[in-house]
């Protein structure tokens, strides 16, 4: 088998055990700690956060903009809608500042 | 009508209400899974390859990752550990999904687990934050339409990579942290949310200008778990049980 074709089945497992390994882990405690259940009530918003923050830092007026129309649509509309709105106002707002 | 028949209804309507949730991912998808073909092919794969890794793997930054390192001949192993790092907040989801899929069959948990991604994670936790069962039918239509696609585009990305226009002018490279933006806006009701996306962010651009990416990710993915964990349980809304 070719070189390449290992590192894609060795990337698949470490994947899927990343996938499953976090469950693995805290199913073997019976009771969950109250405060365990806080940090597991953060998690979607601790590491989604972490896709946005540093791509915005990093972004330019075209980007910030999008981002501020978004969040502000999404806090009447749903995904969809502020997802369209934010694309709309990035390549609009790129055509003029780049 | 039957009572099979009747949860087969509701099994159908179940996926097709997942399918209906997938689209946006669908969609802010696509440019990527076409981007992963091309750059695949251009860093040396071939385009069965570059199917293979999106079937198989399914996370679509740490393929990213993976072929880059790919086409500077970095060691083997240490593209593997890439992959690996890249995708090390899926433990954090697994940890916190475990709990709302728990009653299914365990061969339909391991493929629930097999696609768990980033909005697939979202998207069932918000499901689950409103009180309904995160159920298989639902959680199938909800990924599956993710993967055929995904995988889809990557081999017609590997195939006519070369043809994709101006990507800048399109916006297609800053799609995803809006479509992001939109799932964190979600879980605005939850205790500590603020606090938590405020610490996430610093520590996150903090590791991402010293440590550097991709560790950036866990890196400020953990400081928002613990500054749940570390505050009072009275702010978490998590009340210790008797």
């Amino acid at each position: 088998m070719s070189t390449t074709l290992w590192i894609i089945i060795a990337g698949a497992i470490a994947t899927y055990l990343t996938r499953i390994g976090g469950h693995l882990v805290i199913s073997r405690f019976e009771n969950i700690h109250p405060r365990v259940e806080a940090g597991l009530n953060a998690v979607p918003a601790a590491v989604l956060t972490t896709l946005v923050a540093p791509a915005a830092l990093g972004g330019g007026p075209a980007e910030w903009a999008a981002l501020i129309v978004a969040g502000l649509v999404s806090l009447r509309g749903g995904l969809m809608a502020m997802f369209l709105a934010g694309a709309v106002v990035l390549v609009l707002a790129r055509q003029f500042v780049g | 009508m039957s009572a099979e028949a009747i949860s087969e209804n509701r099994a159908k309507s179940d996926f097709l209400q997942g399918v209906r949730l997938s689209m946006p991912v669908v969609v802010a998808a696509a440019p990527f899974g076409l981007l992963f073909g091309a750059l695949a092919v251009d860093n040396g794969f071939s385009v069965l390859e570059a199917l293979l890794m999106s079937a198989m793997v399914f996370g679509g930054a740490s393929q990213m990752v993976g072929i880059e390192l790919f086409g500077q001949h970095v060691a083997p192993w240490l593209i593997v550990l890439s992959i690996f790092a890249v995708n090390f907040r899926h433990v954090l989801y697994s940890a916190g999904i475990g709990r709302r899929i728990a009653h299914w069959p365990p061969v339909q948990q391991a493929v629930g687990y097999f696609l768990l991604t980033d909005p697939q994670f979202a998207v069932a936790e918000r499901k689950a934050e409103a009180g309904e069962t995160v159920g298989f039918a639902w959680y199938m239509g909800l990924g599956l339409p993710v993967y055929v696609f995904w995988v889809t585009e990557s081999a017609l990305g590997a195939v006519f990579g070369r043809l994709i226009p101006d990507t800048h002018a399109l916006g297609i490279d800053f799609l995803l942290p809006i479509y992001f933006l939109g799932l964190v806006m979600g879980f605005r009701k939850r205790p500590l949310w603020l606090p938590v996306v405020v610490a996430s962010a610093a520590a996150s651009i903090i590791a991402y200008k010293t440590v550097g990416s991709p560790w950036h990710v866990s890196i400020g993915a953990v400081a928002g778990v613990l500054l749940a964990v570390i505050l009072p349980p009275r702010h978490s809304g998590v009340e210790a049980r008797p």
